[in-house]
This record gives structure tokens, C-alpha cells and sequence, in this order.
């Protein structure tokens, strides 16, 4: 698979090492009610899709940095690759 | 139909035109006392103790291809009870129990083989973690031995025992391991459940529950809705799709693993061989193939084929161990869907659903564990009690912080 890169271009998946859903992005408040329940959840269930799934490749090889991939997992086809950190600043992280 | 020796040579010498299919094609009835979802070996195994073992009637197994086309036909056949942890090692010994004894249950050969399964050791820190291994094995049961180097040359004199980096240090062995022919082991349970009366459905794929009051009804299925006082799913690589379908999520990602065997050679490898420097393992079929196979590609996956990188990597690994590997021809390769759970052990367990249990994250491992989880299963969908060695199988482990990980890797399925 090659992962096309926002800043490098198309760079081959062996240089990336792979973590899951995209969902970790979202980890609960922990000091929220029902935090155990939610730290529970977002660390060991998964939706698991067949088809189209977001998930996050880290850059090991590379340039260090966390991409957000779009790959259809029924086919292995990648349709969009976004850098993490993009798009944990527009769901409102601070920088 | 029963099979024996003189059965075959009466068939001989009458032109063979006595056998008849093994299992019948039943249209599905509107309901069942028990309603199994998934033939693959799990789904068939649990079918063949409820009835026998268990005494339970109207039981029906519905599989949305052909019994047998999923990863029951797909693995590399492996049998063993080499694990560490106490919720594991009784389980996986009380399966290779069973095979022991499986073909004369079933009257069907299987072909298993104990063959024995070697476990290379490289390292010094290698041998003691297998020594403890070995002695968490025989307490529970099980066989293993310490074999020094000199006795794995004695048993495999072609490995390459001088590679600089890895050298060979010796090898825990189980000698009651080995591999078991796995369409058979699909077959053999088929046709014992269908002459206890299982209907076996193929071409009945699942499409959604029916719960009503949080209590499971039925299914409904491409071949139309079949009531069920109870549903088993037993579906593999598939387990999350059809748990969605019920409403909830599991501690699992599908993972793709790959296989691969070789054209049929003279016997040339004894057992069981795994590398334990890199990813890379091998036996050698009845039929003269070599069948090797090493890590899971690593990302979620459905495709039920794997990418070039692994087939690599696995090529690497079988050259670094047995150079000779690179003389033989690669016929054929494939991959499967595994369901990776959280701590790469299985669960088998009710779920909050009122008559729906469910048995799956079977990760790599659980051709092995066919007739133990088959039977557990089938104990835990007649009495409602799990079975003695499958106590620790539960959904909510990860609640209760009683994770069973043999190795340590956490809550990321593909370090499993
Ligand atoms: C390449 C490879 C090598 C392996 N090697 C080994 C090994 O050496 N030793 C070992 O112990 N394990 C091994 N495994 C793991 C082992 O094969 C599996 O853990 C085990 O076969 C899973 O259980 P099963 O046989 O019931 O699965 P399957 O045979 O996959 O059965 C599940 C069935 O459910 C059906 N199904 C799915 N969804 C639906 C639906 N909605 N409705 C109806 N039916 C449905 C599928 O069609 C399928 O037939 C290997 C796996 C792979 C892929």
C-alpha cells in the first residue's frame, strides 16, 4: 500500500507503524462522570466497519508525524490521508 | 453411515456406488430450540456436542457460504497446548484432549497428527521464558521438554544452526502437538451433527436480530426469518459485523493473516517448526507441500488477502531458518480474516441479551481450540454455565481487569 502523504507525497505503508480506529483521537474527560466507563470503552471497543475506515498510521520512518488515513478496508484502497494534528485542531484541540 | 474398513472394501469391490452425501440440505424450519450462527469449525463443533453431549434437539447451523469456507479451510492446521497463563493452558489442553480422541467420536478420519511442535530458542533469556512455559504447561497437564541443541539437530539437522545473529539454542517441544487435516475437521463435525438431527444450512446468511424486551427471538437470515429460543454466533473474522447487528461493539478488529505452502516435496520436516527470532513457521502437509506462514499484516482488514511487505518478511524468516526452503516452489498463497481481540485470548460468554452468547476473538489460534470451544460452548448454550475450562472467557475481562495476555502487549490487537 502506499500512503500518500500530505507534506512527503506517496511514501510506502512499511514506513509507517500502525495504531487503529481514528476514534483514539477522542479520549474522554477523565475528571467527567462515568469517566471508567468511558476510558473503558475508548480504550478496548471498537466499531470494527467493513468498508470504509479512519484510522492512525504513524510515520515512524519518516517524518515522525501522525497521519489520519481513510482506506476502505474491504478493498485496501486509500481514499484520503490527513495529518492528525489538522484534524484534531478543527474538532478543537488547542495547538 | 458408518465408516469402516470393511465398508471400504465392500464399496471397492461393488464400483463405489453405495456412499451417499454425508450430510443432508435441509430447508430451514421457522424455529429452533437453538440456532447457531457460522459453520466454520466452532459453529459445526458446537452443534456436534449439544446434540451429543448434551442431549439438546432442533438445533440448526446457518452459514452464509459453504461450511468450511471461511477460516476453518484457511488455516495452516496447527494443534497445540504450549501456553503460560492459567485462563488459557487448562483450555487449550482440554482441546488437544478431545482431538486425541476425536476421530473415533466422530468415526471420520481426520488425520490428526501428533507429530510434535518445536519452539526454536535463540537467546538465553528465550530458554528461561520457555522453561517456565514448559513447567506451566506439565502442571496443568500438559507434555514439553527442553530439547538442547544437539536433540533439535537430531530432529531437524537441516535448520541452519550457525546464522551469527540467531543461533540455535535449543527448543521447548511438545510432542503431543502436530497439525490435523482442516476440512476434515469441518466435514467430520458436519456429518456427526447432521445424523443427530442438525439441520446445517448453507447459502443462510444473517442479516439482523429479532429482540424483543431485551430478549433474543430469532434471525433474520437471506433465506427468511427463523425463530430461535437461543442464538450461538460463532462467526470468526465477522464477529463485529454481526454483534452490530445486535447492537454491540466488541473488543475486536479483523485482521488479515496470510498463508502460504509449497509444491509437494519428499518428507523432509518432521513436525513443527517456529522460528523464534523473526516471524516464520512451518510443517509439511501429507501431501509432500510445505505450509509456512508468520505475522498478520497489521491493519484492519476484510480482504481476506494480505500485501507483499508480510510475504516478504515471511520468505526472510524461512531463508534466515531453513536455507534449503529457498530450493522449493511457492504453489500457492491466500489469506484469512481473524477476529484480533484486545488480548489475543477468545471469549466465550453470555451477552446482555437475553438467549444471545456469543464465542469468537480467536485471533490466529483457534483452529486448535475447535473441540474445546465447541464443546464449552455448547455446555455454556445448554446450561447457562460455563464450562469449567472456560471460565475466564468473559466480555467484561477488560472491566474487571482480569485480562488473560499471554503476551503482555496491551490493548492493541496487532502486538498480539
Ligand atoms: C492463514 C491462517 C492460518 C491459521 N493458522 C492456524 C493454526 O495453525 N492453528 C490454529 O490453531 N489456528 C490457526 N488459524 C486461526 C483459525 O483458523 C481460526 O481461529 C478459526 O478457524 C476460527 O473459527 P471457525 O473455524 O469457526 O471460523 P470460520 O471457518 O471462519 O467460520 C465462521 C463462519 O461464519 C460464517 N459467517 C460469517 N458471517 C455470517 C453471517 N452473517 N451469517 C451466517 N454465517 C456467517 C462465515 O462464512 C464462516 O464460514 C489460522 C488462520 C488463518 C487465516
Amino acid at each position: 500500500m502506499l500512503i500518500n502523504h500530505p507534506l512527503l507525497g506517496p511514501r510506502d505503508a512499511q514506513e509507517f507503524t500502525y495504531l487503529g480506529d481514528a476514534s483514539l483521537l477522542n479520549r474522554p474527560d477523565g475528571m467527567a462522570g462515568g469517566a471508567a466507563q468511558a476510558f473503558h470503552d475508548y480504550l478496548y471497543l471498537r466499531d470494527n466497519p467493513t468498508g470504509e475506515h479512519r484510522e492512525l498510521w504513524y510515520h515512524e520512518q519518516g517524518d515522525r508525524s501522525w497521519l489520519i488515513v481513510t482506506r476502505n478496508v474491504s478493498t485496501h484502497e486509500i481514499l484520503k490521508v490527513e495529518l492528525a494534528s489538522d484534524v484534531a485542531l478543527s474538532q478543537g484541540a488547542k495547538p | 453411515m458408518k465408516y469402516s474398513a470393511a465398508r471400504i472394501l465392500w464399496e471397492g469391490l461393488t464400483g463405489h456406488k453405495g456412499w451417499k452425501p454425508v450430510w443432508r440440505d435441509p430447508a430451514p424450519r421457522p424455529h429452533y430450540d437453538i440456532v447457531i450462527i457460522g459453520g466454520g469449525g466452532h459453529g459445526l463443533a458446537t452443534a456436534h456436542y449439544l446434540a451429543k453431549v448434551y442431549g439438546q434437539r432442533k438445533i440448526a447451523v446457518l452459514e452464509k457460504g459453504w461450511i468450511g469456507g471461511g477460516n476453518v479451510g484457511r488455516n495452516t492446521t496447527i494443534i497445540r497446548s504450549n501456553y503460560l497463563l492459567d485462563g488459557n493452558e487448562p483450555f487449550y489442553e482440554f482441546s488437544l484432549k478431545l482431538w486425541e480422541g476425536l476421530e473415533q467420536d466422530l468415526n471420520y478420519n481426520a488425520m490428526v497428527s501428533q507429530r510434535g511442535i518445536m519452539n526454536l530458542i535463540h537467546s538465553d533469556a528465550q530458554r528461561d521464558a520457555f522453561r517456565r512455559r514448559g513447567n506451566a504447561m506439565i502442571l496443568n497437564g500438559a507434555d514439553a521438554e527442553l530439547l538442547t541443541t544437539e536433540q533439535v539437530r537430531n530432529e531437524a539437522p537441516f535448520l541452519n544452526f550457525e546464522n551469527a545473529r540467531f543461533p540455535i539454542k535449543g527448543a521447548l517441544m511438545q510432542r503431543r502437538g502436530g497439525t490435523v487435516r482442516h476440512d476434515a475437521v469441518a466435514w467430520g463435525f458436519a456429518r456427526s451433527a447432521d445424523s443427530h438431527g442438525v439441520d446445517i444450512i448453507q447459502n443462510c446468511e444473517v442479516t439482523g436480530f429479532k429482540i424483543e424486551n431485551g430478549r433474543v427471538k430469532g434471525v433474520e437470515t437471506s433465506r427468511g426469518f427463523i425463530g430461535a429460543g437461543k442464538v450461538g454466533v460463532a462467526v470468526a473474522g465477522n464477529s463485529s459485523k454481526v454483534m452490530a447487528m445486535a447492537g454491540m461493539r466488541l473488543p475486536i478488529e479483523s485482521h488479515v493473516l496470510q498463508a502460504f505452502v509449497s509444491e509437494g516435496l519428499k518428507p523432509i520436516i518432521p513436525g513443527v517448526i517456529t522460528f523464534g527470532a523473526g516471524h516464520f513457521y512451518v510443517s509439511q502437509s501429507d501431501k509432500g507441500g510445505l505450509v509456512f506462514g508468520g505475522d498478520i499484516d497489521g491493519y484492519n482488514s476484510y480482504a481476506q488477502r494480505g500485501n507483499s511487505p508480510v510475504v516478504e518478511d515471511v520468505a526472510e524468516g524461512g531463508m534466515a531458518l531453513m536455507p534449503i526452503i529457498g530450493r522449493a516452489r511457492l504453489l500457492r498463497m491466500w489469506g484469512g480474516i481473524m477476529d484480533m481481540s484486545m488480548d489475543g485470548s477468545p471469549f466465550i460468554d453470555r451477552t446482555h441479551i437475553e438467549g444471545l452468547y456469543f464465542n469468537g476473538g480467536w485471533s490466529y489460534g483457534g483452529f486448535k481450540a475447535t473441540p474445546a470451544s465447541g464443546h464449552a460452548f455448547a455446555h455454556l448454550l445448554a446450561t447457562d454455565t460455563p464450562h469449567d475450562t472456560a471460565k475466564a472467557y468473559r466480555l467484561d475481562r477488560f472491566q474487571s481487569g482480569a485480562m488473560i495476555d499471554e503476551k503482555g502487549a496491551g490493548a492493541q490487537p496487532n502486538l498480539h
